[in-house]
């Protein structure tokens, strides 16, 4: 059944404010330990890793191994935090405990709910974000105060993931499903974005891939950051990145409507 | 032995056009091609009691959500509270509480804090909320609740927070869709007595039932719907008076069918054999009566026809989906 009001843009108001507060007043209940989870996950990366493998590399990029690894893993956690909220835990919302037909039934809107649900997915992403640039500090990592901007990348690759998961939760017959994007997107983004090695080393129809990925352009501007330096070209990778964001906004915004608004 | 009845114009309501509060015309409804709703026209007086009733897939539940403007009609009108729906829907549904089928209680939430998170939906300020609770729970006999979590409680629970917290915007009409599906009896004659209380204070309640006797008990007007369409519509009472004979004998045990078949139709106008259990509407049981009790082998029961007579007589004995 095809409906052209599925197709309309999406019409803002702020109701997604006590959206977003409840999802907040949730997560307040579990604080704790997602807050240790976030801290964890980058300091058993970055030790691990950066300490093991990186005492078997040279600088990598003029600085040392453990220093190139920080950037990648800002933007890694906080693209698998994002991915995470939003598939899981917005599938567990609209199907499981359907919450957004109660939401739903109040004068909020569906499009009121799915920017809910992006902001939220991406607030978590900046507490990731915020909990792996406190990793990089305490360990001494990083000594500039442009390493501050990769707070706000945080929320802008919040944003961006959130809004392309959505799509794989409006698609979603189950849980099961997910294992496809975390297996084809999430992991592939994940080794040819340059997390964990630069991007230069991949055969040339590989980087022309990698380039056309957000993670791409997130860790082209964290890494240069974390280093003191200001990244190249940055107007274009934030663009590229609002720019997924705004399609996987509206794409999963009329996939979740033709889903739900029958 | 069935068939079904057009409903019959409704212009006698068209004068009450200043209360109408919930308003439908020629809604009509396809999903996948197949017509769930086909041209449902309704009119709900401020005040009223309005139920739905129709067997499962009659389209009722569709009903609601195209009244509400969570789902657009492939055609037709539909007002609420004198707003244009789907278009206005949020300003209409700012003054409508909804109790849906199913439980959607938030389950990470106290009974407290659900109430307060979804006051938070129509923009209530938490001050004006907090002040509502004790109300709302002590109407939904849940104060000693107040802190509970909600796995931890009843069917019967669950379903009453799921009222108190359709009314904490203080609404104007509540939309319920099976507001006692899966209750025992005890939940579901305390939800009676709330609902009428509710009615009692001029709320306009909408409420889909296959339940005869909730229908009989508490609404004013009813509408039976079968295949997306309204067969019959008017208070319970008339509805009874209009399609079925004032009494009724239901005759049952070993041979009920075979009596019925040989000597029902002499002692009553209309009958239909279910099972092991002929059903008799009779004007007069007198006759029948004398004649049963010479029948030691068959077993009967006596009593006035009730809106389940109407009901099976409009939609068909045999089983839907």
């Amino acid at each position: 059944m095809s409906n052209s009001s599925h197709y309309t843009l999406p019409r803002l108001s702020f109701r997604f404010i006590p959206i977003w507060r409840r999802h907040f007043l949730v997560w307040k209940k579990v604080a704790a330990t997602s807050i240790l989870g976030h801290l964890a996950d980058p300091i058993i990366y970055l030790l691990g890793l950066g300490y093991g493998l990186g005492s078997l590399l040279p600088e990598m990029e003029g600085t040392s191994y453990l220093l190139f690894l920080a950037g990648g893993t800002v933007c890694y956690s906080t693209m698998n935090s994002a991915s995470f909220e939003a598939l899981y835990s917005g599938f567990a919302r609209m199907h499981e405990q359907r919450t957004w037909d109660a939401i739903l039934n109040t004068p909020v809107t569906l499009d009121d709910v799915v920017l809910a649900e992006i902001l939220w997915a991406a607030s978590k992403s900046l507490m990731a974000g915020t909990a792996v640039l406190l990793v990089i500090w305490l360990l001494g990592l990083a000594h500039t105060w442009l390493s501050l901007w990769a707070i706000p990348l945080a929320l802008l690759v919040g944003l961006c993931f959130a809004s392309l998961g959505l799509i794989m939760t409006a698609l979603a017959p189950s849980y099961d499903f997910f294992m496809y994007y975390f297996t084809l997107v999430i992991t592939p983004m994940m080794l040819l974005c340059g997390v964990f090695f630069p991007v230069a080393q991949l055969p040339d129809m590989l980087q022309a891939a990698s380039a056309a990925l957000p993670l791409s352009h997130a860790v082209d501007i964290a890494r240069p950051l974390l280093n003191g330096g200001l990244p190249s070209h940055a107007f274009l990778h934030v663009a590229v990145l609002l720019g997924y964001t705004l399609a996987g906004f509206y794409v999963s915004l009329v996939l979740f409507r033709r889903r739900l608004a029958q | 032995m069935t068939h079904t009845d057009l409903l019959p114009p409704c212009n006698a309501r068209a004068s009450h056009q200043m209360n109408t509060v919930i308003s439908a015309q020629n809604l009509r409804k396809s999903y996948a091609g197949q017509e769930v709703v086909s041209g449902i026209r309704i009119a709900i007086a401020k005040g009223e009691c309005f139920g739905l009733l129709g067997p499962n897939g009659a389209g009722k539940t569709t009903t609601l959500r195209l009244l509400l403007g969570l789902t657009a009609p492939d055609s037709g009108e539909v007002g609420l509270l004198g707003q244009e729906v789907p278009r206005h829907a949020r300003e209409a549904r700012l003054r409508v509480g909804v109790v849906p089928q199913m439980d959607n209680l938030d389950p990470d939430f106290s009974v407290a804090e659900n109430l307060l998170v979804y006051g938070r939906y129509f923009g209530m300020e938490d001050d004006a909320i907090e002040a509502r609770i004790p109300g709302l729970l002590e109407f939904a006999n849940l104060a000693h609740k107040r802190d509970a979590k909600i796995p931890t409680l009843s069917g019967g629970m669950k379903r009453r927070l799921t009222l108190a917290r359709a009314l904490v915007n203080d609404p104007e009409i509540i939309f319920l869709d099976e507001p006692t599906t899966g209750l025992d009896p005890q939940a579901r004659h305390l939800i009676w007595q709330r609902l009428r209380e509710l009615a009692a204070q001029g709320k306009t309640l909408l409420l889909t039932t296959h339940f005869m006797d909730e229908a009989e008990r508490l609404c004013h007007r009813l509408a039976i719907m079968d295949q997306g369409r309204i067969i019959s519509e008017g208070s319970p009472r008339a509805l009874i008076a209009q399609h079925i004979e004032p009494q009724v004998v239901e005759v049952f045990g070993e041979g009920a069918g075979k009596w019925a078949w040989e000597h029902a139709a002499h002692y009553a106008q209309r009958f239909e054999v279910s099972g092991e259990t002929a059903f008799c509407y009779v004007g007069e049981a007198g006759p029948l009566l004398a004649h049963l009790h010479g029948q030691s082998a068959l077993r009967y029961l006596h009593r006035p026809a009730n809106l389940e007579d109407v009901f099976l007589k409009l939609t068909g004995r045999e089983m839907r989906e």
